[in-house]
């Protein structure tokens, strides 16, 4: 009977729900790991409970409202205190409870247990962007929400993915233990794909982990869930599963991308080549508080267009990105970039927005100012 | 009642105007303004979360930058709940316990005219914040680091807002503990106390235990700030997990200073509109406790995705599950009193029974999270920010409506227009459902909360709660009217408007006499 | 004013004081803010501005409340009532400790470990734990206070002080009016002994030990506790002070000196908080 209840409340709830996508969606999304369905039945479970009990005390209350009225002709009855019914009411609620606890227990401990990983995956969140390092096959890179400015900004029509969509999508092959280790560079972010079932805070200076076993290829799609500072509603996070094989090709891409990537920091560049590269770098780490105009956002984030340290002395402004400012937002790009980017960052900040000083700064001074 | 009443008794030398208000010393003046601080806060708090609604009314950035939209937040989450809703209990705490006791004042008449005076300048702190270089702390009313280091100086102009706040409320709490304790009219035992009278007790004691540990916790990101200490950051061996539990160690019993008057309220308005006593009383009292007691130790609900051990999960989930027990004796014997009672519906009981409805629906979804794996999947989504509106405005705004209509005809001599008073709690019924009840299905389906922004899928639920919220704030401005109109020119009230109603306070003429009972009753 | 028939009551006339601490406390708050960002001048105005208007309310609402007293208005009802309050008070305060000590607790036994541990070695390979420390990121090495210095003194003239206050009680309920005074006076200064061997302790730490309220979780916990309390240590003789003063002017009565009684309360619980530290911040 009891599983009987559970199966058509659940069947309620897909008729309900209709596509996992869709709009007026009712649900959890559909779940792609055992986990998740475990926890989504769990949640048919309890829905399910505590739905029949508000319907119980409602009903009980909208008897006495219809028929215990003053206008209906009843006089009251007065009568009150009585042991019995009391101890009944308090302890009906605690074998309730209990029985709630124990599937719920049992669920908790399976999801806990992240044991015997099959790769480990280390995710960092940044404001406002993910980084990640697939520690056991060698392959960085961060992840920035790609939706083009223009559809947050209602110029032109937002796209199927609006708001969930990255540059650089984690990829995992299905049917392996995937452990993610998360942790954060500034604040607190979370790493939320609800259809993975996993959500675990990002605390900078602590590694937290979380795991999953996709069964199916797919793309699933989250997003940062802990406030981080403006952009917070613009983290995404997609993971793209696909099959061992393919992730062994994607692998071996990645690889030798990052090698045609690496920029030879012994070479020595011209400022076109500084400018056109940083402002790429720009784009991608700094825009997103210094602004595209380097105007900044008064109050909050300074301008760097006409900034009086930008265009003053090269190494107190390499000093600044390379370690950051503790207490504000600005964090140390050292560990982030490399010296070929902060070189040509630093270079592309001293000649745009009419900060024309001609400058140019070398990865080699890069080098020499880090500690 | 053998009490003799002095209508016209020491006014003399009373300053008048607008000094009578900043110097009063009495408990009626001090509620009145507490209650008239609480509502314009209550405007403030609302127009705060029209700015929000606007904002997610569509998917992309319209009106609103996103950190405005975090200021927005913030400030909404802490002026709703510091400014508006607990002083509007601490104002009916004021006009009522005295009356309800047999004294003649509060313990302390001249603390509890700083208590309430020191709202305005803690309010005028968060308010200037906006205007500051950087604006507002925009960290959520959470106040997590290290986020908030990285704030601005609106974030100080916070802190030092919460310690105000702090203050006041210790302060207002030592005053209502000793009144209760220590001014009660011969013959009215700790036992025979109304029973608003003792959720105002065991709040108080919730907040004296609570509100300096807030104090302790935001003190410790001010020097976090400014002093270079290393409290919430790991590279000093901080962590900034430590704020959190900190600062829920006093959030959650918080939510229960917020809901336990209003349990109160629910306590005395019920019986009154069943025409029977309260089916049982000492359990009822003892229920309140047990939940004051249990608020204590289930603090981590709050956490459970900062990746504690799991035995630590495990602990917090069953402490809190437990929580629904003393909550469900509460619900069982309302219900059990209206049990063939003789049952009217003015306004005051209308409010009681929607807060029933609705604060049972938000009991039980805070079930559902209290449930770990439940929660990971929709912990900061907008299903938490459902669940909370449904214990916050259905539960605590709820009950402080049914307490204003329930008293008013006490306080101001004169009835309010019923008709209006219903169709007040009607039209907030069915709007705050439009509001809240869609935000459960937004966070089912994985919308984070603190967001100016969606993905399309969340679209339509959006605009419904967008309509709903605007239609709620209209339907405040009737309120506004009804009380404004009652005031002015509603019909004279008996001593006692309500048939039901056996508690002290309705043995005095409506409007009270200025100082309540200056010979104390004596009560059998 | 309106003392009721039954005198079971008083009520005291509407009184500007509070609404003066209002304003004071906004001056105050609004100054520390300007001075903490960088506008130090104005703040410092406003916040000078706001301590004279503080200090002119103490004298005010005090002095107002200690006349009352002195006129025999408040009878044994409101006696209660005081006890009552203040009980609470205190209470208030140990839980405001309370925080402060569970944070010191929390990196102890959690966070510090915790980032010593196998899963953090990834973002810090070389930490190793181990109490007192400043931290993973730590770069400015420190020593440690040592207990059985200045911290062990500090503990008997505390202890002494408690002493000397019940003693001084003792006199005050048998009228003996010079012991009185005499144990106020040993209470004051053994408190401002106190306080003097603190802040020659401070001095040493910042100038010879490196030790600094920037010092991680050690110089955190070490300066906000030892510091909150001290803070607690001067507003408990400046009390104590007051009602040396008031008992020269020949206040109180043997049988009814509640004031006296608080101000020794709030001595006891600062000598208990005072142990809790010497155990758990010094010693252990
Ligand atoms: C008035 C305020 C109030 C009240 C009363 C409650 C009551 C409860 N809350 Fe809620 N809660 C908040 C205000 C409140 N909450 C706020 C503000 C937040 C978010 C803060 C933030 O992050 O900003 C929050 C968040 C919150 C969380 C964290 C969610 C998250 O962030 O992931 C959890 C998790 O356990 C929780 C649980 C509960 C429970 C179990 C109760 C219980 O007390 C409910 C008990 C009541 C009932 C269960 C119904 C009646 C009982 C019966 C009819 C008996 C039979 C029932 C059973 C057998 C089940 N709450
Ligand atoms: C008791 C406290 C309380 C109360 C009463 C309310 C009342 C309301 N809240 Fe709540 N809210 C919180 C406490 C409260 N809230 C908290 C603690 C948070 C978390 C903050 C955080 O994340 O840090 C929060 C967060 C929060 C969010 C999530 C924001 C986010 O995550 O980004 C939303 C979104 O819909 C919201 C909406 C509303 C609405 C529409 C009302 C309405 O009920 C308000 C209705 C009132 C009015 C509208 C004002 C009166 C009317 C007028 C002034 C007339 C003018 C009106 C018109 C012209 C229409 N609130
Ligand atoms: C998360 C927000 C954020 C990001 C991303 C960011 N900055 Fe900053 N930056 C700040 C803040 C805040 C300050 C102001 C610090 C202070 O208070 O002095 C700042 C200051 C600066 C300054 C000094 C400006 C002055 O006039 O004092 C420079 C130069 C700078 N940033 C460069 C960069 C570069 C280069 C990048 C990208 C590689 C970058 N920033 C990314 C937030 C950010
Ligand atoms: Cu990152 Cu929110
Ligand atoms: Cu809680």
């Amino acid at each position: 009977m009891y599983k009987g209840l559970r199966r058509s409340v659940a069947l309620l709830f897909t008729v309900m729900g209709g596509a996992a996508h869709g709009a007026y969606q009712l649900n959890l999304q559909e779940q792609q790991t055992r986990i998740g369905q475990d926890i989504f039945d769990l949640h048919t479970l309890i829905l399910a409970i505590v739905a029949v009990i508000f319907v119980g005390v409602m009903g009980v209350m909208l008897y006495s409202i219809v028929n215990h009225r003053k206008t209906a002709g009843r006089q009251a009855v007065q009568f009150h205190e009585n042991t019995t019914v009391e101890i009944i009411w308090t302890i009906i609620p605690f074998i309730i409870l209990v029985a709630m606890a124990f599937p719920a227990a049992k669920t908790l401990l399976a999801m806990r247990d992240a044991s015997h990983p099959d790769l480990t995956i280390k995710a960092t969140g940044y404001q406002w962007k993910w980084g990640y390092d697939y520690l056991q096959d060698g392959v960085s890179f961060y992840s920035n929400l790609s939706t083009p400015r223009g559809q947050i900004e209602n110029k032109d029509p937002k796209g199927e993915h609006y708001l969930l969509e990255v540059d650089n999508p984690i990829v995992v092959p299905t049917g392996k233990k995937i452990r993610i280790l998360i942790t954060a560079n500034d604040v607190l972010h979370a790493w939320y794909v609800p259809a993975l079932a996993v959500k675990q805070d990002a605390i900078p200076g602590f590694i937290r982990e979380a795991w999953f076993k996709v069964e199916r290829p797919g793309t699933f799609r989250g997003q940062c869930a802990e406030l981080c500072g403006k952009d917070h509603g613009f983290m995404p996070i997609v993971v793209e599963a696909v099959e061992p094989e393919k992730y062994a090709q994607w692998v071996a891409e990645q690889k030798k991308k990052q090698a045609a990537a690496q920029l030879d920091p012994n070479k020595t560049f011209t400022l076109d080549e500084l400018k056109a590269h940083g402002e790429k770098v720009y784009a991608q780490n700094c825009v997103a508080c210094h602004q595209a105009n380097g105007a900044g956002i008064p109050g909050a984030f300074p301008g760097l267009a006409g900034s009086k340290l930008v265009k003053g002395p090269k190494e107190a402004h390499i000093g600044i990105v390379i370690n950051g400012k503790a207490g504000t937002a600005m964090a140390p790009f050292g560990k982030q970039l490399s010296d070929v980017d902060l070189a040509a960052v630093v270079t592309y900040e001293r000649n745009a927005w009419g900060n024309n000083t001609g400058d140019l700064v070398q990865p080699g001074e890069i080098k020499a100012l880090r500690k | 009642m053998e009490a003799v009443h002095h209508l016209d008794h020491g006014h003399e030398h009373h300053p008048a105007g607008i000094m009578r208000w900043v110097t009063t010393t009495n408990h009626k003046d001090i509620g009145t303004l507490y209650l008239w601080f609480s509502f314009a806060m209550f405007m403030v708090g609302g127009v705060m979360a029209l700015v929000i609604r606007a904002e997610l009314f569509q998917p992309g950035l319209q009106i609103v930058q996103p950190e405005f939209f975090n200021q927005m937040t913030t400030l909404h989450g802490l002026i709703m709940v510091f400014g508006a809703i607990m002083p509007a209990f601490v104002g009916f705490a004021n006009w009522q316990i005295p009356m309800m006791i047999g004294a003649p004042d509060m313990a302390f008449p001249r603390m509890n005219n700083w208590s309430f005076w020191l709202l305005p300048p803690a309010a005028l702190l968060l308010v200037i914040s906006l205007f500051v270089p950087g604006g507002a702390a925009a960290a959520g009313w959470t106040l997590y680091p290290p986020l908030t280091v990285q704030m601005g100086m609106g974030m100080d102009l916070t802190i030092f807002a919460v310690h105000i706040l702090g203050m006041s409320s210790i302060m207002g709490s030592i005053n209502i503990v000793t009144t209760v304790l220590n001014l009660r009219a011969p013959g009215m035992t700790l036992m025979k106390m109304p029973l608003f009278v003792w959720t105002w007790l065991i709040t108080a004691y919730l907040l004296i235990a609570v509100m300096p540990v807030l104090a302790g916790a935001v003190t410790m990101t001010l020097t976090d700030r400014h002093f270079g200490t290393h409290f919430f950051n790991a590279a000093g061996g901080g962590d900034p997990v430590l704020f959190q539990h900190i600062f829920w160690f006093f959030g959650h019993p918080e939510v229960y200073i917020i809901i336990l008057p209003g349990f109160g309220v629910v306590s005395q308005i019920i019986p009154a509109f069943s025409r029977k006593p309260l089916f049982g009383y000492a359990s009822m009292v003892y229920a309140t406790a047990s939940i004051a007691i249990l608020s204590f130790i289930v603090w981590a609900h709050h956490m459970y995705t900062v990746g504690m051990p799991v035995a630590g999960q495990l602990f917090f989930m069953f402490a809190t599950m437990l929580i629904a027990v003393p909550t469900g004796v509460k619900v069982f014997n309302w219900l059990a009193t209206m049990w063939k009672g003789s049952l009217t519906f003015e306004a005051p009981m209308l409010f009681a029974l929607g807060f029933i409805f609705l604060f049972t629906t938000g009991g039980l979804t805070g079930i559902v999270l209290s449930i770990v794996p439940l929660d990971v999947q929709v912990h900061d989504t907008y299903y938490v920010v459902a669940h909370f509106h449904y214990t916050m405005v259905a539960g605590a705004l709820f009950s402080a409506f049914g307490a204003v209509y329930f008293w008013l005809p006490k306080w101001t001599g004169k009835m309010y227009d019923e008709k209006l008073g219903k169709l007040h709690f009607w039209l907030s019924f069915i709007f705050f459902n439009l509001t809240f009840f869609v935000q459960h299905f937004l966070g089912l389906a994985g919308m984070p909360r603190r967001i100016p922004d969606y993905a399309l899928q969340f679209a339509e639920f959006n605009a419904i709660s967008s309509v709903g919220a605007f239609g709620f704030g209209l339907t405040q401005l009737l309120f506004f009217y009804i009380v404004l109109k009652c005031i002015r020119s509603g019909e004279k009230a008996p001593a006692r408007p309500w048939e039901g109603a056996d508690t002290l306070e309705w043995t005095l003429p409506s409007p009270a006499p200025y100082h309540s009972f200056e010979t104390p009753p004596v009560v059998k | 004013m309106t003392t009721s028939d039954a005198s079971r009551y008083y009520l005291p006339e509407p009184s500007h004081w509070p609404v003066t601490g209002s304003v004071a406390l906004f001056c105050m708050a609004l100054g520390g803010v300007l001075m903490m960002n960088g506008m130090v001048t104005p703040g410092a105005v406003s916040l000078a501005i706001g301590v004279a208007v503080l200090v002119y309310m103490l004298f005010g609402w005090f002095g107002t409340v200690i006349r009352e007293s002195e006129a025999g208005k408040y009878n044994k009802q409101v006696d209660v009532s005081y006890r009552w309050s203040m009980s609470w008070f205190i209470f208030s305060e140990v839980m405001f400790f309370a925080g402060f000590f569970g944070a010191l607790f929390y990196m102890r036994v959690l966070s510090v470990p915790d980032l010593a541990g196998l899963e953090q070695k990834l973002l810090w390979p070389e930490f190793a734990g181990g109490w007192p420390t400043a931290g993973p990121g730590a770069q400015d090495p420190f020593t440690p206070m040592g207990a059985w210095g200045i911290p062990a003194i500090n503990t008997l003239l505390l202890l002494s002080s408690g002493v000397t206050v019940t003693w001084a009680h003792w006199a005050l309920k048998q009228n003996k009016r010079g012991q009185l005074n005499l144990g106020l006076l040993l209470t004051i200064l053994l408190g401002i002994c106190f306080l003097a061997l603190q802040a020659y302790e401070y001095v040493h730490a910042y100038s010879e030990l490196n030790l600094k309220l920037t010092s991680g979780a050690y110089g955190a916990t070490f300066f906000m506790l030892t510091g909150f309390h001290g803070a607690h240590v001067t507003l408990g003789t400046i009390m104590l002070i007051v009602i040396l003063f008031r008992c020269l002017a020949g206040h109180f009565k043997p049988d009814h000196h509640f004031a006296f009684e608080a101000v020794s309360w709030y001595w006891h619980f600062v000598d208990v908080v005072w142990l809790l530290l010497f155990i758990l911040v010094y010693w252990l």
